[in-house]
């Protein structure tokens, strides 16, 4: 049997396994992105919880539309906008980082374009909720339900793609309480505030069962290995440009005063 | 008449749409997803659209593109006087949560950009290969376009990816 389940590996393409527990999400992103742009593996990156609040915006999100300023200056709130598309979170230690960074030919049937990515990863993650909490992937979010625990977003190149996603396992209400209701959202929302239409992941399965079921979905697509950090280097290392960035405190300053300045200019 | 009758009929049989518009002609329409596909332009492998009129190249993404990507809400392009490479990434779409890059069919030096494609993305899912073109170029290496698949070729690309 052993042998068997060896032969069956042996037809699956590798795909790298790397573990962080409270890895800032900055750092993360930096390495996801530098994966996807040169690395020619497969890799899957699993961070459990991150070491301090930081709010991650989509690559074209405007600080001004999703966020409210005020108080994420006066709480001094990381704000981060990363390489690829989607929506606004909040993550902290009480979420779970999932990325799957893939080369296109070796997830075979799935087209590199978002929807068929996405029906794929619902279909993977299916695995790991069977009969739990009427897990679906519905209108692109991970539900129980109507309710979201998990945001996913992607980036597509010419012949590799990343979908990644933060789960809800924890989150503090207060926190959610720095981003804006968004005015792009799914129906299934109706308008619903953040605490109505999120919930958290630890009320159907405990963080290392989610972890552990989630490898064992990975395996029935890809023959998995561990990585070491040190493996695969600092972030830093070589010529790479992130397009991930902080936001300087100035750039906040500044899209909290344009849209005040927009409104005095027009009357 | 009767080869017209007989174009007709083989029109209808293989579902091929021969309307025409002043200055671009659709070549075919895909049977299963009805994408456009234009004469009198280049196609890259990776979906984008190059059209070579004298020493400017007007390069795009294809209706198929637009069609897979979903509704368009952000276009990152390059700044005019830069540079792109054939099959490099020159710029970037959003849609549907993911970011996706835009590959140059040919290399040359970036001479114009779509402003409007700043406050109106979806020029590219409703126009694709006329209001949503993306980048002009001054080609560098004109025999480029040569290794770029014709219409019929990229049509046949796409049929065989959708199965």
């Amino acid at each position: 049997m052993g042998i068997v389940l060896e032969a069956r590996k042996v037809g699956l393409p590798l795909m790298n396994v790397v573990r962080f527990k409270g890895k800032p999400i900055l750092e993360q992103l930096f390495v996801e992105e530098k994966l996807l742009r040169t690395s020619s593996d497969n890799w899957c990156i699993v961070n459990d919880g991150t070491n301090a609040p930081a709010i991650v915006m989509g690559m074209s999100g405007k600080p001004s539309e999703l966020l409210e300023l005020e108080s994420v200056l006066r709480d001094e709130v990381p704000v981060i906008r990363r390489f690829t598309g989607g929506g606004t979170v909040i993550v902290d230690q009480g979420t779970i980082f999932v990325t799957l960074i893939c080369n296109k030919d070796d997830v075979p049937g799935v087209q590199p374009y978002p929807r068929s990515i996405m029906s794929w990863s619902g279909l993977l993650y299916s695995q790991v909720f069977p009969g739990i909490g009427d897990f679906q992937l519905h209108e692109n979010d991970y539900v129980f339900g109507d309710r979201k625990f998990g945001g996913n977003a992607q980036s597509i190149t010419k012949n590799r793609w990343i979908h990644h996603t933060s789960f809800l396992w924890d989150y503090e209400d207060r926190n959610m309480a720095y981003l804006k209701l968004p005015a792009r959202a799914p129906e299934y929302r109706m308008e619903r505030d953040h605490n109505e239409f999120i919930c958290r992941m630890k009320e159907y399965l405990s963080r290392s069962v989610f972890i552990e079921k989630t490898t064992k979905a990975l395996e029935t697509h890809f023959s998995l290995q561990p990585m070491n950090l040190e493996t695969i280097g600092t972030a830093h290392e070589g010529r790479f440009v992130h397009t991930t960035s902080l936001l300087t405190k100035q750039e906040l300053k500044d899209a909290l005063v344009s849209p005040l300045e927009s409104i005095a200019q027009n009357g | 008449m009767a080869l017209r009758l007989w174009a007709s009929s083989t029109a209808n049989a293989l579902r091929i749409s021969v309307a025409s518009t002043a200055h671009l002609s659709p070549s075919f329409s895909l049977s299963r997803s009805f994408s456009t596909v234009l004469d009198g332009l280049k196609y890259a492998t990776s979906h984008e659209w190059v059209k070579h009129e004298g020493s400017v190249a007007t390069i795009g993404i294809t209706d198929h593109a637009q069609d897979h990507l979903g509704e368009v809400v952000f276009v990152d392009l390059p700044e005019t006087e830069s540079s792109v490479s054939q099959g490099k990434s020159f710029g970037a779409v959003e849609s549907v949560k993911a970011t996706s890059d835009v590959n140059s069919p040919i290399s040359g030096d970036v001479v114009e950009v779509n402003t409007q494609l700043t406050d109106t993305p979806g020029l590219i899912n409703n126009s694709p290969y006329e209001k949503g073109w993306m980048i002009k170029v001054k080609p560098s290496n004109p025999s480029e376009l040569e290794s770029l698949l014709g219409p019929k070729e990229y049509t046949k690309l796409c049929e065989e990816e959708a199965h």
